[in-house]
């Protein structure tokens, strides 16, 4: 009977660093997906922004740790996962949102982060040709920053595999076998293995590893579609947000990534509930409009690809982390709201100190915004 | 200055040159107006259109069909495919040098509505499948809309300056491919119900089931009840040390750039590939006044009929079978090509190598089906069909014929039982025409003394071809049972009227006449290379079916037969050896003598690269496949092959021979991702469906 200290259930942005963590401290670790390879359902779609500048102290603190981590990567881990520090931006066109985003500033500046309010002129030269028509100026938070999902996505599982974890791709769990409320075994299509704790870590599937146990877990992913240009000589700064609220979407956002591409997202509005990952005719011409009006320097840009994944959403924004009360051995790592790739790291260490029973007062402090038995009345204002 | 054109052609009409001026890295050039930028450069004598952002390596031309980005320019400030953007007067055209500057125009965009329209039947792609499936569509009345991104009908048609194998019936054998394509779009232009976008692609086919298609670079959506993918095939490409190197391409660019744009994009080419594109390709460079040095196929005979490769031979174009290449050479573009003798597990034997110098590398190793459309379609839920090579790689005589098909099976899925049922026989056709050749066979014992005038076939493996037993007046050349694959022989009556050498596509058939001289008969010769001129007086080495010299010999005649575009050339040669001559040397021995030194480079096969766009190479894949990685979007992730401007149309048949080569089986090779967009467009394009 093979024997494990900890099981994760999914290897993707979440499952793969706690996996890492977690070995390195000289557990003994499975991770179970049921696809070809690590980060191969919604971590490859992520464009790859990683910013610390959320609303509450829970995101902030995963966040600066997932900056800290990834910026010091290469010089640590010796792979160069193409991080920059290229800040993020929300362009305020109206008086509402300039107000919202001000507030919110006064927020993060109390956590001690590096925010600022720019005006049009200054905006304009960190995003050269904006559109200053009606541009009332913009937060800039120059610290937030950006990196390859992709090759940091391949450069930890490289280290969670030298670190001694054990992969199974293509391998779904089924079930598992309870004793009491401690899970004994995890079952899958292909085996089962005995182990002390699990990490559901599922993404998308998060709530039906939960209704495996009985558990409703309220995760509910929602479609989004990006897509990425040719590359061209860098030529302007920030990650880009514009909150406004356009009939057929909620908001946009684009950047440039470190190989020169613009990478750039939509959020459907009203949202497109469910797991369809088919591209539709809608996304291109929406977003291109919305990009051009903002920034019409981005006509000539050609578009080499686009593809559609989805955010596993909680009722309230923020994600589902820590133990759980129904069954003993089991930890949460789920709702990440689109966020998974840059709370990840973070996240994962986080979480490995949940495994090890290790949490200081700061971490018992970050977990009560993701705490599983919240009201989830609430809603996260900036996403 | 000199220019890179065609001026003569002895089979293609060279239009009059209306020149225009334009500007290259600040040196004024001529260029032809309304010509592609690729082709007025090319035409000036430059290859070399820019270097690469990651290796500052030299780019030039690569697929000229708008699908990859290596041709890259910047003309008038923006980063464009010069293959695909017409040249301008006083166009200022600069060189890509690594990433390009996005221009700095801010001027605010207006936006029109999105255009959309329906349909019942997409047809993407105006080739021969594409046309004969819409003639088919047309004649019963059903609304369609066929899609061609080329500014004319035709597909590869319109490059086949060669007569066609098939049946005259089934698939005008006999006539030339560009005027088979021209016959085909005249009479589809009858049929009221079909409607033709040019300059259109196809981009891709959403889930909503609305296909999105930029035509004359306007964005459009369409929604078709059905959808017939005529889309064709891509080549494939290689991997060997060299393969970046600028002046490597496939034999569609290369006929897309000698028979479309007249234009003469290399003075000695080698070809890899004895398949019949490879073939096909040397003889149009023949036509085009190119020297074509050799031909190289790794299996041990050509995969092309064996009618194409002996008429190559024949004019002097040496074959290497069981030859593969080893290394393209040069600096920044090709000097030289290595190649090598490989075994029968294809590895090569050392000691073996030749080097021979050449400007250009033809890759002719064989088409990939186009099926992307055909899977976007099965997976948005809209019935879709498939023609021509984007069904299975075939001729385009095979093509035509399931084209029209495809055409009559859709009608019948949409009307339902007012339209005939598709005879059984053409499927038997559709099969026959597809055929590979088959077996090999020996002449036909002719006894001479009986006959004085007669053909003598040396047309000895079956294929699918009989336009000689229709042409012939007395109908005395039959095939052996009748059939289509059967080799045709002659039996008896023969007139001498020469009807049958200038009908055969594989200039197979020659004529021996005893009526004047019983001792020194008369031969005659088709011949249909007139750029390189053969007058009556001159000397010219006969050869046999495969190349062997028979001696030099007068020239007695040469008649013109300008309707066929051919020449019939008359030696008197000696009894003895009448029934073997089947051609004569063109090409002087000289151009296809290997190099003194053999040019062995220093890189290994692991240097050479496997994502061209991406600058990744083999070792790097290699070694990923080594730790166990199988999956081709782990890869990409890991080292960008596949994530360049093509979308892994050249990669990722590489990478998984690669995988094949390090002992993975294809089934536990898990494809890449498809994704939108076929080709790469301008965001502007997007939201805007009003006029350009």
């Amino acid at each position: 009977m093979k024997n494990y200290d900890v099981i994760i259930i999914g290897a993707g942005s979440i499952g793969v660093p706690t996996a890492m963590y977690l070995a390195e401290k000289k557990m003994k670790v499975l991770v179970l997906d049921g696809e070809h390879g690590p980060g191969q359902q919604n971590n490859k779609k992520a464009i790859g922004g990683i910013r610390a500048t959320h609303s509450d102290f829970g995101k902030i603190s995963v966040c600066l740790r997932s900056i800290e981590i990834l910026k010091n990567w290469q010089e640590e881990r010796g792979d160069d996962i193409g991080w920059m520090s290229n800040g993020y931006s929300y362009p305020a066109y109206n008086k509402e949102d300039a107000d919202t985003l001000k507030a919110l500033m006064k927020i993060q500046l109390g956590f001690g982060l590096n925010i600022k309010w720019l005006s049009p002129e200054e905006y304009n030269e960190i995003v050269p040709g904006i559109n200053m028509d009606g541009l009332l100026g913009s937060t800039y938070s120059e610290e937030d920053g950006s990196c390859s999902p992709l090759l940091t996505s391949s450069s930890l599982y490289f280290h969670a595999l030298k670190a001694g974890v054990e992969f199974h791709f293509q391998e779904q769990v089924t079930g598992f076998e309870t004793q009491g409320n401690r899970i004994m075994k995890v079952l899958t299509t292909r085996d089962s293995y005995s182990c002390s704790m699990v990490v559901n870590a599922a993404g998308n599937h998060a709530r039906d590893i939960g209704m495996l146990l009985g558990l409703d877990i309220p995760v509910f992913p929602d479609n989004h579609e990006a897509g990425i240009t040719e590359p061209v000589a860098r030529f302007f700064g920030p990650m880009v947000i514009d909150m406004r609220k356009e009939p057929g979407s909620a908001n946009f956002y684009f950047y440039q990534n470190n190989e020169g591409q613009v990478v750039f997202c939509i959020t459907p509005d009203p949202a497109i509930l469910g797991i369809d990952n088919r591209s539709t005719s809608e996304f291109l011409p929406l977003c291109s409009k919305r990009m051009l009006k903002v920034y019409p320097r981005l006509r000539y840009l050609k578009v080499r690809r686009t593809w559609r994944g989805q955010y596993p959403m909680t009722p309230d924004g923020f994600p589902i982390v820590g133990r759980i009360q129904e069954v003993e051995n089991m930890i949460q790592g789920v709702g990440m709201c689109g966020q998974g790739f840059m709370l990840g790291p973070g996240m994962g260490e986080l979480i490995s100190r949940i495994c090890t029973d290790s949490l200081s007062s700061d971490d018992q402090r970050i977990l009560q915004s993701f705490d599983p038995y919240r009201d989830f009345s609430g809603e996260e204002k900036f996403k | 200055m000199e220019q890179f054109r065609i001026t003569e052609h002895p089979i293609l009409e060279v239009p009059e040159l209306e020149m225009i001026g334009f500007y290259f890295n600040g040196k004024y050039l001529e260029a032809r107006k309304g010509e592609m930028i690729s082709s007025a450069l090319i035409a000036n004598g430059i290859d070399v259109f820019g270097h690469h952002h990651k290796d500052a390596s030299a780019q030039g031309i690569f697929c000229a069909n708008g699908q990859c980005a290596k041709c890259t320019v910047i003309a008038n400030g923006v980063a464009v495919k010069s293959c695909m953007t017409e040249v301008r007067e006083n166009m200022i055209v600069q060189s890509a040098e690594g990433l390009p500057v996005l221009p700095e125009d801010v001027e605010p965009i207006e936006f029109h509505p999105l255009k959309e329209l329906a349909c019942d039947v997409l047809i993407i792609g105006g080739g021969p499948a594409g046309i004969s499936a819409a003639i088919e569509l047309g004649k019963q009345g059903i609304e369609t809309l066929l899609i061609d991104d080329k500014n004319r009908l035709g597909g590869k048609l319109v490059l086949q300056t060669h007569k066609f194998f098939g049946s005259e019936e089934d698939s005008r054998a006999g006539t030339r491919g560009h005027h088979i394509g021209e016959i085909l779009a005249k009479e589809l232009s009858t049929y009221w119900y079909v409607c033709t976008w040019l300059n259109s692609t196809a981009l891709f086919v959403f889930s909503d089931q609305k296909v999105g298609i930029l035509k004359d670079g306007i964005y459009r959506l369409v929604s078709p009840k059905r959808i017939l993918n005529a889309a064709g095939a891509r080549e494939k490409f290689l991997k060997f040390p060299g393969n970046k190197l600028a002046r490597i391409y496939g034999a569609g660019a290369f006929q897309t750039l000698v028979n479309r744009d007249l234009v003469r994009p290399t003075r000695r080419l080698f070809i890899i590939g004895g398949g019949n594109v490879g073939l096909i390709a040397a003889y149009h460079a023949l036509q085009a006044g190119i020297e074509v040095v050799g031909l190289a196929e790794a299996m041990p005979s050509c995969g092309g009929y064996k009618v194409h490769a002996d008429k190559l031979q024949r004019f002097g174009v040496p074959i290497y079978t069981s030859h593969s290449i080893q290394s393209a050479n040069g600096d920044e573009t090709v000097e030289s090509i290595t190649i090598v003798q490989v075994n029968d597990k294809f590895e090569p034997v050392d000691g073996t190598q030749k080097s021979f110098a050449c400007d250009t590398i033809l890759i002719a190793v064989g088409l990939d089906s186009l099926s992307e459309f055909t899977l976007e379609a099965e997976a948005a839920g809209i019935p879709v069909d498939s023609a021509g090579d984007a069904l299975e790689i075939a001729e385009a005589s095979s093509a035509m014929f399931n084209g029209k098909i495809a055409g009559l099976k859709i009608a019948k899925a949409i009307k339902g039982d007012s339209v005939e049922d598709i005879p059984q026989s053409w499927y038997a056709k559709a099969e026959v025409l597809k055929a590979h050749p088959g077996a090999i066979k020996s002449y036909q014992d002719i006894d001479e003394n009986k006959e004085s005038v007669f053909p003598v076939i040396h047309c000895l493996q079956e294929i699918p071809c009989n336009p000689c037993t229709t042409v012939c007046p007395t109908k005395s050349i039959n095939t052996e049972d009748g059939s289509l694959m059967a080799l045709p022989r002659y039996t008896g009556k023969c007139i001498g009227c020469g009807k049958c050498l200038l009908i055969c596509p594989g200039l197979a058939i020659t004529l021996v006449d005893y009526r004047k001289d019983r001792d020194n008969p008369t031969v005659t010769i088709a011949y249909e290379i007139m750029n390189m001129a053969v007058k009556t007086g001159d000397q010219r080495e006969l050869c046999d079916i495969e190349a062997k010299s028979l001696g030099s010999f007068e020239v007695t005649q040469v008649q013109d037969f300008p309707k066929q575009q051919m020449q019939l050339v008359r030696f008197r040669v000696p009894a003895a050896i009448a029934k073997q001559v089947a051609g004569f040397r063109v090409q002087e021995q000289s151009v296809s003598a290997a190099m003194e030194r053999t040019v062995i480079i220093e890189q290994t096969p692991d240097d050479a690269m496997i994502c061209l766009c991406e600058r990744v190479t083999v070792g790097q894949v290699r070694q990923l496949i080594r730790k166990g990685i199988n999956d081709l979007n782990q890869i990409k992730a890991i080292t960008r092959a596949g994530m360049g401007p093509c979308g892994a149309k050249t990669c990722e048949v590489l990478i998984k021979s690669l995988l094949r080569e390090e002992g993975i089986p294809v089934t536990d090779v898990v494809p890449n991702t498809k994704r939108p967009v076929f080709i790469e467009v301008p965001l502007a394009k997007f939201p805007d469906g009003g006029e350009a």
